[in-house]
């Protein structure tokens, strides 16, 4: 592996996604930049249709032929953007891997565990199909499958869903790969078996030097697993910085929003959730503005002027507002409430 | 009172043991439809091996003298009105029956299934192209072609295969295009190009053995279609050529003496029936045990 430690593993430039869908073109992403060094993780938080998992689609390179990108991504210094599907191939589930949403659909059904765990193996290395088959074996025991040499011969239907999630990790690390993006890896699964999987890709994150982009809606998951966040709106990142420093000085109206909006533990009965009001924005039809315009309770005429430039309100923390003044005064109030 | 274990129900480490192949006879043997079926099918293709080496008769030679027989000692189904006897007739019969049958759906297998996988692998143009070209080939009736087809090459057994197997392949395009479709928009295939495969790896290891217990059903009932198909054209005068003998051919010849030997259509209208049967039933069976998901549970 080339370069210092200190250089970043992935970089982004300016990455902007344009999408063709049935209502037309539609910006999906704008101006998202960040890199993201060896071992370090991020999380990407947001709701549905802000972006995330177009981002995440993009690094793969899996976004749908009629996508756009424009910017750049570095994975080790060489661009991505453009990159041929052949060399793709060759990087991914290789140097980049990605853990999916379903593990009920994201196993082949025709296929057993230990063919598809092998899979990549076989693919990206030179080994025989019985080291494989003994890789495989050691990557399902070590995702805590239980009896992993027994039930390597076994079908996706005779698991359990966490059970499934599990396997799909042991797919997704297989080749141990540089970066891992998991994209809502327990949003299908129950919350017990949510704290065990999360743990699992954590341990293995941590064991492996692996870098890590969780995409996640939760922000309690995003809060214990990972060191820095990013937070998306209307395809753009709207606040990023380390995720203590999000969580306790929140900057934008969008963020602090979000977390009025989580239902709190010893709250009095009858006590309603806070919401944003309005509706997330149509991609296809993003106002010229901060996107977020249309339900801030701050906002202003400038905001709808232009897109607003990210200010750094600390090192390392910053957020895509005119109005932090304001915000920002206002944060405290709502982290104490 | 058992109650069927749901299919994501998580059982334990003992129960699992690999299914295939060892497992296959013997759930094989307790599938009502595939042993049926596969009984049948098998008493067309012995028919057909045994009229290689044995016949009561002769299919070829005929014997005037003795025509319209009735069922006898010597004559077990009685004979036509050339004087040859229907069970030689029914076993060589079922030769080019099943030359026909394999043969025709081998050429539409081979042509529909890779246009049908490419059309869904591609996307498109390509896509497209296939889609129109297969739509033009369906708007042709088949009869149509196979006449147009022995007019060019001449009547007899080669064009009537050849007319039957291109009239198989917009079917099996479709089929295999559609579902090939549904394969491609499910996330195990997302999971599969996210580890690095490219499209055609995906489609040979991922599209075609979940689109494959569709296929198999959809050969059978092709299969069959082609025996119908065969004799339809027989029976035209376009399909095989007398003296070879045919089911299609019998039926032709049994058409003018309806009132006076009805049983002489009922004979090869049977084995029509029972070849035809009997591969609808296998293909249904080979599709619930080709499955691992229906392994279970039947």
């Amino acid at each position: 592996m080339s370069g210092s430690t200190n250089a970043p593993l992935i970089e982004v430039r300016d990455l902007g996604i344009r999408l063709n869908t049935s209502r037309g073109p539609a910006q999906a992403v704008r101006g998202v930049s960040f890199s993201l060094k060896r071992g370090e993780t991020l999380g990407l938080v947001g709701e549905s249709g802000c972006g995330k998992s177009v981002t995440a689609m993009a690094l793969m390179g899996l976004l749908p032929e009629s996508a756009v990108v424009s910017g750049s991504i570095r994975l080790d210094g060489s661009e991505l953007v453009g990159l041929s599907d052949a060399n793709y191939c060759k990087l991914r589930g290789n140097r980049i891997s990605m853990i999916f949403q379903e593990p009920m659909t994201a196993l082949n059904p025709m296929h057993t565990i230990g063919r598809q765990v092998a899979e990549p193996l076989r693919r990206h290395t030179n080994c025989s199909a019985a080291a494989a088959r003994k890789e495989a074996i050691a990557l399902l025991d070590r995702v805590g499958l239980p009896d992993a040499a027994k039930r390597v011969d076994a079908y996706p239907h005779q698991f359990s869903g966490g059970q499934r999630q599990r396997v799909t990790i042991a797919m997704a690390l297989a080749c141990q790969p540089d970066v891992l993006i998991a994209d809502e890896p327990t949003t299908a699964l129950d919350v017990t078996i949510q704290g065990q999987i999360l743990d699992l890709i954590a341990d293995l994150v941590a064991e492996r030097g692996m870098s890590m982009i969780l995409i996640s809606h939760d922000l309690g998951v995003i809060a214990e697993n990972v060191q820095r966040m990013m937070v998306m709106y209307g395809g753009t990142v709207v606040e990023s910085g380390a995720t203590n420093a999000v969580f306790t000085r929140m900057g934008h109206p969008y963020t602090q929003g979000l977390f009025r909006a989580r239902p709190r533990l010893g709250a009095r009965k009858g006590t309603r959730l806070k919401t944003i009001a309005g509706t997330v924005p149509e991609l296809a039809d993003l106002p010229a503005g901060c996107t977020f315009a249309d339900r801030c309770t701050i906002v202003e005429d400038r905001c709808r002027a232009a897109l607003p430039a990210v200010v750094d309100v600390s090192a390392g923390h910053g957020v895509r507002c005119v109005r932090t003044d304001v915000s920002m005064a206002e944060a405290v109030g709502a982290v104490g409430a | 009172m058992s109650t069927p274990i749901s299919a994501s129900v998580d059982v334990g480490a003992a129960t699992v043991r690999p299914q295939v192949p060892t497992g296959f006879w013997r759930r094989a043997l307790r599938h009502r439809s595939f042993v049926i079926g596969g009984t049948l099918s098998l008493m067309v293709l012995g028919a057909a091996l045994l009229s290689l080496v044995w016949t009561p008769w002769s299919a070829y030679e005929i014997d005037v003298a003795s025509k319209l027989r009735p069922p006898s000692a010597a004559h077990w189904l009685g004979t036509d009105v050339l004087g040859r006897d229907i069970v030689s007739l029914l076993l060589v019969g079922a030769r080019s029956t099943i030359m026909v049958g394999i043969i025709a759906v081998g050429i539409g297998i081979t042509f529909g299934v890779s246009l049908g996988l490419l059309a869904a692998a591609r996307r498109g143009w390509t896509e497209e192209l296939i889609m129109r070209m297969s739509d033009f080939t369906f708007a042709f009736p088949a009869v149509l072609s196979a006449i147009m087809l022995a007019a060019v090459a001449g009547p007899g057994m080669v064009t009537s295969i050849t007319a039957i197997g291109i009239f198989q392949i917009p079917t099996l395009v479709r089929v295999t295009r559609g579902s090939a479709n549904a394969i491609w928009a499910r996330e195990f295939v997302l999971a599969a190009r996210a580890s690095g495969k490219g499209g055609f790896r995906i489609t040979i290891e991922h599209v075609l053995p979940n689109v494959l217990p569709i296929l198999i059903v959809q050969a059978t009932i092709q299969f069959a279609l082609a025996i119908l198909a065969e004799a339809a054209l027989s029976y035209l005068g376009l399909g095989t050529q007398p003296p070879q003998p045919s089911w299609g051919r019998m039926l032709n010849d049994a058409q003018t003496l309806l009132f006076q030997s009805p049983m002489l259509a009922v004979y090869p209208g049977a084995a029509i029936a029972v070849a035809v049967l009997g591969l609808n039933l296998l293909g249904d069976g080979l599709r619930d045990l080709l499955d691992p998901r229906l392994s279970r549970e039947r």
